[in-house]
């Protein structure tokens, strides 16, 4: 196991920082969000994929860098940081996933070069309710036609192909497709989401069941942890940053003991998720054996410190902090949506506590 | 892995294969299977000596010191190919020592070379067992606030004073020992100083704990000789090796949990009971599932800060941080544990209790003190605050 990253993986890091601050900051999440455009940013997505994010974990041979999660999951992290909208994790993780685990040849041969090049952005359908929960599928598959509900699917309104999931198959929808019907949803994170409807679909059919499915969610919840690892430590740097500068009361505020010790146990608990999601992230790459350990793992921690620092952000600024001209707001809406999507903190440690045996 | 390292490994499993001896390839069963060396050290089991002398004789039982003082010379790599021999075989530690933990360090930096050569060899082979003369009835967080007084004789020291949580200091052959030797200043006028134990005018009094155990005592000094020798560092300079010293103890006691023999999840199936392989108290699974998540991120958080620490990074800052969350880890365990037995655990003495019962209850008492020795959690989170984030009281 490793948790630092090699010269490459470093190199794509803070390529990855360097860009995103430059052309996405929080400001560009802000603009988006007044113009209505409800995660629509086609111009960045075009110069994230220019910089070959598109296909950081996608081989090669399928005109990707063939790089890894840990590389990608760097990317994400600096992502998070500036909460930027794009179909970088839907896509270029999840999507790309669902296709090298479970598309057939000829599935990978005609998406994942397009995926790879950022022409063509794929997304995972899997809930159908308030709640995740990927084996309560009611979705059903008669004569190569799907039909069913899927709820609240990432960047669902923006993407081209779709990955659907029923209890225990995968099948490739292209967003076109007759028969269905996708409702925009504007989410409280200024991403957007959709509501689909199958009405006699046609689709194709992937490999694997239900394992697979697990596999392929299980990269996703890392690869969120890891963008939520990055929106945590932005959100925590940020109010650090306000303590030391506020003053009250003749000095600044961050010479209180109570805000020194929320600081220095959000900061502990910060390092401890940090080396969860790292441990996750190389978990995939070297192919381990407990990956859906890892993975709830990550998830679980991810989203508590999440929630944590975002609460902290918003309480440790004040009067400010609860003002929509200040980011904190924009950090707490995204925490609570990172959170839910492919299980919250207590679908990941009923999980937890079923793989340990308990 | 190098073509050397892998001629260490392949000589190193052979010389424990030949040299460690069957009884200490077992799990330890309790506390009371920690060899801590000494002079009046009288050791349960033979084979716990030789392995100690065998050892020791390597100075594997402090495998990165130089071994010109007794050491094993070891580099970090080679290091780590030991410990993964040892725990292959599920080796005991030969040792434990304050002496490796806490004070060799020290004495590598800041001792001069007659006081290295006199002590670490010593400390190695569990000679010497070294106690710890830190805190003071009114010098706890506070412990620049120590008052017991070190007066220059000409040619010998005069201590007079007290030291209480004193570890094991009835046992120990030597204290490392902070003293006021100018009373003007407060940091600036503290010196470290070495004590034999056994010289006229040291008596220790053993504390008795909310546990029943006794592992802290007061240690008094009156009109105690020091030869002038037993300085480490300059006169005045103590808080400076203080501060070194307390951070290899954060280090240390975050990593020390006691009573782990027993698994929390264990006892929860035991005690409270299963169906559909589900612990049925549905609100305690959820708190052991959290505690066994937190559990498993300490751990990744210590191998990621020793990976770091081999890239070359200064991870000595995280000492705080680690002891908080080491404590806050032990404590949460304990409680949940207690819980998931319930009544069992509610033992004191007795026969209506098996041997684990009353670990359990003890453990969980002794857990108390987890966030009060070696630095307050409450002290640990200002260190944090200030080294680590930059918080300063005023400005």
């Amino acid at each position: 196991m490793t948790f630092t990253l090699n010269d490459e993986q470093r190199m794509l890091k803070d390529a990855a920082r360097d860009f995103l601050r430059e052309q996405a900051p929080v400001t560009r999440l802000r603009k988006q969000r007044d113009e209505k455009k409800n995660g629509r940013d086609p111009d960045l997505w075009r110069e994230m994929a220019a910089m070959g994010w598109a296909g950081v974990i996608i081989p090669e041979e399928f005109g990707g860098a063939g790089l890894g999660c840990v590389a990608l999951g760097a990317v994400l992290e600096e992502s998070g940081r500036t909460l930027v909208a794009s179909p970088l994790h839907s896509s270029a993780l999840a999507g790309a996933s669902a296709l090298l685990l479970a598309g057939t040849d000829a599935q990978k041969q005609e998406w994942l070069p397009k995926i790879a090049a950022g022409e063509v952005t794929a997304t995972i359908a899997i809930d159908e309710g308030a709640h995740h929960a990927p084996t309560k599928s009611k979705l059903k598959f008669e004569g190569g036609k799907l039909t069913g509900e899927k709820k609240y699917v990432a960047d669902g309104h923006i993407a081209d192909l779709i990955i659907v999931a029923s209890a225990d198959a995968l099948y490739l929808v292209k967003s076109d497709a007759a028969g269905l019907t996708r409702r925009e949803l504007i989410t409280a994170d200024s991403r957007g989401a959709a509501d689909l409807k199958f009405e006699g679909v046609a689709a194709e059919k992937m490999n694997g069941g239900a394992d697979m499915i697990d596999a392929i969610l299980d990269r996703a919840r890392i690869g969120l942890a890891a963008e939520m690892v990055g929106q945590a430590s932005e959100a925590f740097e940020i109010t650090s940053e306000y303590l030391k500068t506020r003053r009250q009361f003749g000095q600044v505020i961050g010479g209180f003991q109570a805000l020194q010790h929320r600081a220095a146990k959000l900061f502990t608990d910060l390092e401890l998720t940090r080396s969860c999601v790292l441990a996750a992230l190389d978990a995939l790459d070297r192919d381990a054996d407990n990956i859906a350990e890892y993975a709830s793992l990550a998830k679980a921690r991810a989203s508590e410190t999440l929630h944590l620092a975002s609460n902290e952000m918003v309480q440790l600024h004040g009067g400010i902090g609860m003002t929509d001209e200040h980011d904190a707001g924009l950090y707490l809406k995204r925490a609570r949506v990172a959170e839910a999507l492919y299980g919250g903190a207590s679908f990941h440690r009923d999980r937890y506590a079923s793989l340990l045996g308990f | 892995m190098t073509k050397d390292l892998e001629a260490f490994r392949t000589e190193t499993r052979t010389w424990l294969e030949e040299n460690c001896p069957p009884s200490m390839r077992t799990p330890m069963t309790g506390e009371d299977d920690a060899v801590w060396g000494g002079r009046n050290y009288e050791f349960k089991n033979p084979e716990a000596k030789l392995w100690l002398e065998r050892m020791g004789a390597k100075g594997w039982t402090a495998p990165t010191w130089p071994a010109e003082y007794g050491g094993g010379g070891l580099s970090a790599d080679e290091n780590g190919v030991l410990q993964s021999e040892l725990k292959r075989i599920n080796a005991r530690p030969p040792l434990f020592s304050f002496g490796i933990w806490m004070l060799g360090p020290v004495l590598l930096e800041y001792a001069n070379e007659e006081q290295k050569k006199e002590h670490l060899p010593k400390i190695v082979r569990g000679e010497i067992r070294w106690c710890q003369g830190y805190s003071e009835p009114g010098a706890g967080s506070d412990l620049a606030g120590l008052q017991t007084k070190c007066e220059d004789k000409g040619d010998h020291w005069l201590i007079n004073g007290q030291k209480v949580w004193t570890s094991y200091a009835n046992y120990a052959d030597w204290c490392f020992c902070l003293v006021r030797t100018d009373t003007s200043v407060k940091h600036e006028g503290i010196s470290f100083v070495l004590i034999d134990m056994t010289t006229k005018g040291v008596e220790t009094r053993p504390i008795k704990l909310i546990s029943g155990s006794s592992p802290f005592c007061e240690t008094f000094f009156t009109d105690v000789k020091v030869p002038k020798h037993q300085m480490v560092g300059r006169l005045n300079g103590g808080w400076e090796i203080a501060k070194r010293l307390l951070m290899y103890e954060r280090t240390n006691i975050s990593g020390f949990s006691s009573n782990t023999r027993v698994d929390v999840v264990d006892l929860a199936k035991q005690y409270v009971g299963v169906s559909d392989g589900v612990l049925e108290d549905r609100d305690l699974r959820a708190r052991i599932a959290t505690h066994k998540m937190t559990e498993r991120a300490y751990a990744l958080s210590v191998q990621r800060a020793q990976e770091e620490a081999k890239a070359g990074g200064n991870v000595s800052h995280m000492a705080s941080m680690f002891k908080v969350a080491g404590a806050t880890l032990n404590q949460d365990r304990c409680e949940l544990m207690v819980e998931a037995a319930g009544n069992r655990a509610l033992g004191w003495a007795g026969e209506g209790f098996s041997a684990d019962d009353i670990a359990t209850t003890r453990g969980w008492l002794r857990s108390k003190g987890n966030s009060i020795e070696g630095g307050t959690t409450e002290i640990n989170l200002n260190v944090v605050a200030k080294r680590v984030l930059g918080l300063r009281d005023t400005q």
